[in-house]
């Protein structure tokens, strides 16, 4: 069942009906979802929850859709301890939520999923994004299990893993030369000259709910509690404002208690304009030109950064970031004590909790949520240098003569 | 005729010029400031534009060729 009422105009509280659109009418705020809680509140309990699917489809009365989602198996990945990074880095409770795990090695999953379920009620039969990859794979295969047709565009120079996970789906790809930033403004005339869908742009306040999924399933698997700290990586800010409106969403609702978790926005150093505000310690998020390896997470001009920083402050939290080597040694340290294979984002992430733990914003009790939101197999090639192995003869005494191993008897028969 | 909504970002320079004013005037747009937010040293303004398609694209070029970024209206930069 479908609690939401309305689009409502986060600036002057203008309402518009459940359609695709983004923009206010009348100031050009950006639209949300309007729920009626009172109603959700009276119907949904922990147990109800917790009897659902084993997907984000068990938090379907929190989201903007009325009938059968479009389902790839999104959600419900793995909230695991990591007790390995934790003690080098000198954290007691360290969890990761492994959200690799997605049918499209992405959290952008989530977000699509609701999206391409309320374009297809809405009747659209063509879908679009404009992508720094991962949501590009996630649009093409959603479109193909809902029966749509899809087009999705993203800068030419992405990681080639992004591109033929995309490309598999068979939808028609457009690779746009000029960075993100240019991209969107492409597609932003799209979608004033075609009657598509775009999926982060006209349907951007279903995408947007998504991704609150993300927060809800942290609480459950702590046990229906909100951690101390999470860390999230940030491009468009958008992941990060609904992690945190998720959680506070359950507060409100009665099924968890207050919140009192720390918000970290985490960015790569080269596409930093949510870090750089809140370091100048200003409400104005300043548009740059991203140049980083974390490709993913490079929005120059971030739609929600002033909403990111805002719910960074709100919450008690920081806004780091970190240098393209620590996104790799990250990428490194996360995969040889945790064997979680990220993709930059996820570096991002791991290179700001390893300060954040060592100049001791994050204190060894506290519980904290690292969150790894897509994987390193779309982008083998930052890491390839990793790949030096030995070469030998199929025998015995070449292995013996070409292989150190150390301290071990060999077998006596 | 082509309706455009648009964000301009200033650099400090720009402030205090009457860009958007004369936008109107050498491009033939019509200018219409949705919401603003301009301190002494920087600020954005985001405003639909009104006119024929090969005029909202020249005066953007001609925006952005004084330094001020153009980007579509989408999201805030503020929360006023
Ligand atoms: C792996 C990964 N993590 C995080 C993000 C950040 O997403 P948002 O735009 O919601 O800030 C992205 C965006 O593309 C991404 O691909
Ligand atoms: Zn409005």
């Amino acid at each position: 069942m479908s609690y939401a009422l309305s689009l409502r105009c986060r600036k002057c509280g203008g309402e518009y009906p459940l359609q695709a659109q983004n923009l206010c009418d009348f100031c050009f705020g950006p639209l949300d979802v309007a729920y009626d809680y009172k109603a959700m509140a009276a119907s949904l309990t922990r147990d109800k929850i917790a009897r659902g699917p084993v997907s984000m489809w068990r938090y379907a009365d929190l989201l903007p859709i009325a009938g059968e989602p479009v389902d790839l198996g999104t959600g419900f990945t793995p909230l695991t301890r990591a007790d390995n990074l934790g003690r080098l880095l000198g954290l007691e409770q360290l969890y990761i939520k492994n959200d690799c795990l997605n049918p499209t090695w992405s959290f952008k999953d989530r977000a699509v999923a609701v999206a391409v379920t309320k374009a297809r009620e809405l009747g659209f039969t063509t879908i679009a994004c404009a992508s720094t990859g991962n949501l590009a794979a996630s649009v093409a295969a959603h479109a193909v299990k809902a029966g749509l047709k899809s087009y999705v565009f993203f800068p030419s120079d992405i990681e080639q893993g992004k591109i033929v996970s995309t490309a598999i789906h068979n939808p028609t790809l457009v690779a746009v030369q000029g960075s993100y930033d240019k991209v969107n403004h492409l597609c932003h005339r799209l979608v004033e000259a075609y009657g598509w869908g775009f999926i982060n742009i006209n349907l951007r306040p279903y995408y947007a709910e998504g991704s609150k999924t993300l927060g809800y399933e942290i609480a459950e698997q702590l046990g229906w509690r909100s951690p101390d700290r999470i860390l999230a990586p940030s491009a468009s800010g958008l992941l990060f404002t609904r992690i945190w409106k998720g959680l506070n969403e359950l507060s409100m609702l009665g099924l968890i208690g207050p919140v009192n978790t720390h918000m970290h926005c985490v960015q790569a150093a080269g596409s930093s304009p949510i870090v750089n505000a809140f370091e100048n310690g200003t409400l104005h998020v300043l548009p740059v030109e991203p140049q980083t390896i974390a490709k993913s997470i490079a929005v120059g001009n971030p739609a929600d950064g002033n909403y990111a920083l805002k719910a960074a402050r709100e919450s008690g939290g920081t806004a780091a970031s970190v240098s393209d080597d620590e996104i790799i040694e990250g990428i490194r340290l996360l995969a040889e004590t945790e064997g979680i294979f990220s993709e930059p984002a996820g570096g991002v992430v791991i290179g700001a909790l390893r300060k954040m733990a060592k100049s001791g914003i994050i204190r060894s009790q506290d519980v904290t949520v690292a969150c790894i939101t897509g994987s390193g197999l779309k982008t083998q090639e930052i890491v390839s240098d990793s790949v030096r192995p030995v070469t030998i003869e199929p025998s015995l005494q070449s292995f013996e003569s070409m292989v150190c191993v150390p301290n071990v008897t060999a077998a006596s028969d | 005729m082509g309706i455009r909504r648009v964000m301009f970002t200033f650099p400090p320079e720009r402030i205090d010029q009457p860009v958007i004013y004369n936008l109107g005037l050498k491009y033939n747009v019509v200018t219409n400031i949705r919401r603003a937010d301009v301190t002494a040293d920087r600020g954005w303004v985001i405003l639909e534009l009104e006119g024929a398609e090969e005029d909202i694209e020249g005066g953007l070029a001609w925006v952005a060729g004084l330094g001020i970024r153009v980007d579509p209206a989408a999201g805030d930069a503020l929360e006023g």
